[in-house]
This record gives structure tokens, C-alpha cells and sequence, in this order.
């Protein structure tokens, strides 16, 4: 009962890293930017949502869309403005632009809000659980976040592989010079694609500071977890991603099965193992 | 009518200069051929002219407005495609996306459409659902040309598209190129296969180190003049 009660606690939690590291595979695979300040960036979203909740008493489904919507303006702009000057032959200077951001946007909220622990307030829902029978029981917001992961990849690839824009993204992806011949400006295919990353990151500072507290400095701990998942399930594939995400949140249940110092622990451990097996991680796409 | 114009065109890489004074033109319904030796300039010109290089706006006009320093997809939208040397296909799109994404930057009514493109080629509409890069050379090729139609251009432009391919291919190829011009549209052919080049053009031009040595009708040229143009001496 306890194997089959952390199988489904693991799984997910593994919704919850998948949604940690969707926004960074989207646009590690059309532009080959990692994104250092994705942690950081899940943070003001979730900052973003606790203000309209708590200040301007908005409803969290309204505080999250409003969020949402200034998140994909803000990546648009981020990516326009600033990333799309780093981008090139050299990988470097958009680790460390995002980098400093990533500093910038830690040291901005501590300002801002302190280093107080937040916890968007979910009311009832947010222990309420279903009983599955048997004495097993999953949490809703576990249960929410899994959904939510699902339905973001889902459309995710939608997006990807059925409609034009997408077609323009994996073009641009797999050859930004002869995608321009084809009339794609891919500075603006680059802002479309960190603007729609963004969107995703809101969702995912949704169920960060719903699930536990946050404060100000939580980001980079949050963003081991997205890399994880992201090499694990293999770059550039969705779904891998969601992959990705079960199976670390499936070592570090395990893993605190054995003993609390055992969770975070065993995640890595399965990352490192995945690694030397699987370079390029479990599902990479087929071109790279 | 004068459809694209370079005026004294220069290209740099660095301190190297790929190109010295480039004048040439194509009317409208013109197809021109430039030959040359590898690194006679062939591709940097078409880089000029497809936006790939920067220039000084009034190097290149095309319809008499200079284009030269536009944005690549800026000149797609005006009516110059490019059919790439090496056909560079998109290897995570399939065949038909492939073709699909040719007209993103330039929707307009003309004669090239998934379905003409597919009567030209019929073979790509059995390998419409396959990966780009499952096609044999030959056919890979048809995709790149097709791809560049879709966006029903006013200039074709066709760099070295017989390279590596077998000669009944090569005919093959150059039969598309037929229908092509006759459905309007001019077009440029850079080719290193000399013989080939006189077959399809209606004027020649020859480049050797970056200048444009002999220029003229196929017919109007001999054998002689041509081989020293391309090889120089």
C-alpha cells in the first residue's frame, strides 16, 4: 500500500516538474537559449498572483490570467529588447545575460517583498483530498497540477505540430538562416517563443506558491529540478519533458521513503544515472 | 520591364572582397544564367540579393526600389524566393510542411500551390507524410523548388540546383525549370555545369574572382569565350 501510495504521490509531483521545466524546454528547443532566470522568473509570477489575490482581492483563476497575460508581454519584450542581442554562434553570453537577470530579479523581489516566506492562498481546496479506496488518497492540488501539466503539453504540441506558427518555430529551429528565406523574421519567432514560455512559467508560479511557501530566493532551487527534467525526458520533446518530471518526482518520493534526506538526494542520483546511460536523455527528438 | 538591378554590387568577408563591381539585370520573364568557378562569387551574390549579406540599399533594386540592406524576410514578401544550394530542407518538418512552409512570408494568388506543386512532382505527394531527409537526393531537390514556388515568386532564384545529382535527374530537374518560366516567373540559374547553363538561359552572365568577365545570349557566345571567362587567362 505504501509502494503503491508514493507511485502516485511521485507521479504527481512529477506534473509539478514538468510544469517547472516546459517554458525551458520550449525555448531551449527553438533558439537554444537556456534560460538561467527561469527559476527566478516562476517566482514573480507566483509574487504576480499573491498581489492579485491579495491586494487587489481578484479571485486566483483572474489573478493567474491576469498574470499570465503580463507574463507573455513581458517575454515578448524580454526576448525583443534584450536576448535576442545575445544570441548567436557563442552559447555564452546568454547564460550570463540570464544570469544576471537571474540576480537582478532575486535581489529586485527582496527589495520589493522581503525575505518573509508567501503562500498563495488557496482556501479548502487547497488540502482537499479524494479518496481513491483502499486507504489511498490523492491531494486535488497534486491532483490539479498533473491536469494542468497534461493540458499545457497537449497544447504545446498542438501548437507545434499542427498549426503554422509552429511550423515556423521548428524551422526556425532547425535552420534560423534559410527560415528567414522563407519569410519568418526570427527575432519575432524568438519573442513569440519566450513570450508562450512565459505563459507557461505563470502556470508553474501558480502551483509553486500554492503548493509551498516561497519567498524571494526559492528560484534557482526550483530551476535544478526543471534541468533535471528537462535532460532526463531528452531536449526538444514535450512529452519527454513530462517523462522527465514523472521520473524525478517518482526517485525523490522513493527517495523520502527511505529517509527525508533521501528525497532531493535520490532525484539527483536518477538524473546523474539517466546521464550515463542516456546522454542525450530518454526521448530526444530524432534531429540535433 | 526591369525587374532586379545591382549596381556596382560589392561583398566583403572581412578583408576579403568576394565581389568587385557586380552589374547585372533580369527582365521580366528573363531567365539568366550566372556560371563560374567555386569561388568565383556565385553564392555571395545571391546572398546580396536574398538580404542573407547586408548592402548598401542602392546596390540592389528590384521592381526599381532598392532592397539591399532589407531584411531577408523583408525581400521573401516582395517576390524573390531562393532555392538554396545543398537544398538545406528542414529535417523536422515532413515533406509536405516543408513545402508548406514556404509561403509563410508571402501569401499571394498565382499559379504555384500544394496542389500544382504535387501535378509537377508527382512523387512528392506519395512521400507528402515521410521525413524531409527519407527522399533521395533527386527528390529532395523537387521539395526545395517546390518550397521556394510556393510563395509564387517573381524571381527564382536556383543556386547550383544540379549539383550531385544524376543526369536523369539533372533532366528531370531542369524540365520543372521549363514549366516554371512558363507559368511567369523569371528566373536566375547559378550553376558550375557550363553546358546546362547555355541550355536554359536566355542570357549568360560569367563570373571569375568576384567580377563579371563575359556577358551575352548563349548563342552569341563560343565555346572559347566562355572557357576563358570562367577559368580566366
Amino acid at each position: 500500500m505504501i509502494i503503491a501510495d508514493t507511485l502516485i504521490q511521485g507521479i504527481l509531483l512529477g506534473g509539478l516538474y514538468a510544469l517547472f521545466a516546459t517554458g525551458l524546454s520550449l525555448i531551449f528547443g527553438v533558439m537554444r537559449l537556456v534560460n538561467l532566470a527561469h527559476g527566478d522568473l516562476m517566482v514573480v509570477a507566483a509574487f504576480a498572483i499573491l498581489i492579485g489575490v491579495e491586494a487587489l482581492g481578484l479571485p486566483i483563476i483572474l489573478a493567474a490570467i491576469v498574470a499570465g497575460v503580463g507574463m507573455f508581454a513581458f517575454g515578448y519584450l524580454l526576448q525583443s529588447l534584450l536576448l535576442n542581442r545575445t544570441l548567436g554562434k557563442d552559447i555564452l553570453p546568454p547564460l550570463l545575460v540570464t544570469f544576471g537577470l537571474s540576480i537582478i530579479l532575486q535581489n529586485g523581489m527582496l527589495e520589493a517583498f522581503s525575505a518573509d516566506t508567501q503562500r498563495i492562498p488557496f482556501g479548502a481546496l487547497g488540502g482537499a483530498s479524494i479518496a481513491l479506496g483502499g486507504g489511498l488518497a490523492v491531494g486535488v492540488m497534486p491532483l490539479l497540477t498533473f491536469v494542468s501539466a497534461v493540458a499545457v503539453i497537449v497544447f504545446l504540441n498542438w501548437l507545434f505540430y499542427h498549426t503554422e506558427t509552429g511550423r515556423a518555430f521548428r524551422a526556425t529551429s532547425d535552420n534560423p538562416e534559410i527560415a528567414q528565406l522563407m519569410g519568418i523574421d526570427n527575432s519575432r519567432i524568438f519573442a513569440l517563443a519566450m513570450a508562450l514560455s512565459l505563459v507557461v512559467v505563470a502556470i508553474a508560479g501558480l502551483y509553486l506558491g500554492a503548493r509551498a511557501t516561497f519567498d524571494p530566493l526559492v528560484g534557482p532551487s526550483r530551476l535544478i529540478f526543471a534541468f533535471e527534467a528537462v535532460i532526463i525526458g531528452g531536449l526538444g520533446s514535450f512529452w519527454g519533458t513530462l517523462a522527465g518530471g514523472i521520473i524525478l518526482g517518482l526517485a525523490q518520493s522513493f527517495g523520502a521513503q527511505i529517509s527525508p534526506e533521501w528525497q532531493t538526494l535520490s532525484g539527483h542520483i536518477v538524473f546523474l544515472l539517466v546521464l550515463l546511460v542516456r546522454p542525450r536523455g530518454l526521448f530526444p527528438r530524432a534531429v540535433d | 520591364m526591369r525587374l532586379l538591378e545591382t549596381h556596382a554590387l560589392e561583398a566583403f568577408y572581412g578583408d576579403f572582397q568576394a565581389l568587385y563591381g557586380i552589374d547585372l539585370r533580369i527582365d521580366e520573364g528573363e531567365t539568366i544564367a550566372v556560371v563560374g568557378a567555386n569561388g568565383a562569387g556565385k553564392s555571395t551574390l545571391l546572398a546580396a540579393i536574398t538580404g542573407l549579406r547586408q548592402t548598401p540599399p542602392d546596390m540592389v533594386a528590384f521592381d526599381g526600389r532598392p532592397i539591399g540592406g532589407l531584411k531577408p524576410a523583408e525581400i521573401v514578401s516582395r517576390g524573390i524566393a531562393l532555392v538554396p544550394e545543398g537544398r538545406r530542407l528542414f529535417p523536422s518538418l515532413s515533406v509536405e510542411e516543408n513545402l508548406l512552409i514556404g509561403n509563410y512570408g508571402r501569401k499571394v494568388r498565382g499559379p504555384w500551390s500544394l496542389e500544382t506543386i504535387y501535378r509537377l512532382f508527382p512523387v512528392l505527394k506519395e512521400r507528402r507524410s515521410q521525413p524531409s531527409t527519407s527522399l533521395s537526393g533527386g527528390q529532395q531537390q523537387m521539395v526545395a523548388l517546390g518550397r521556394a514556388l510556393m510563395s509564387n515568386p517573381r524571381l527564382l532564384l536556383c543556386d547550383e540546383i544540379s549539383l550531385g545529382l544524376a543526369p536523369s535527374v539533372i533532366k528531370d530537374i531542369y524540365a520543372a525549370v521549363a514549366d516554371i518560366r512558363a507559368a511567369g516567373a523569371s528566373v536566375v540559374v547559378v550553376e558550375q555545369n557550363i553546358s546546362q547553363a547555355l541550355a536554359v538561359a536566355d542570357r549568360i552572365y560569367c563570373l571569375l574572382e568576384g567580377r563579371v568577365t563575359l556577358t551575352g545570349h548563349p548563342g552569341e557566345l563560343s565555346r572559347d569565350q566562355i572557357g576563358r571567362a570562367y577559368f580566366g587567362g
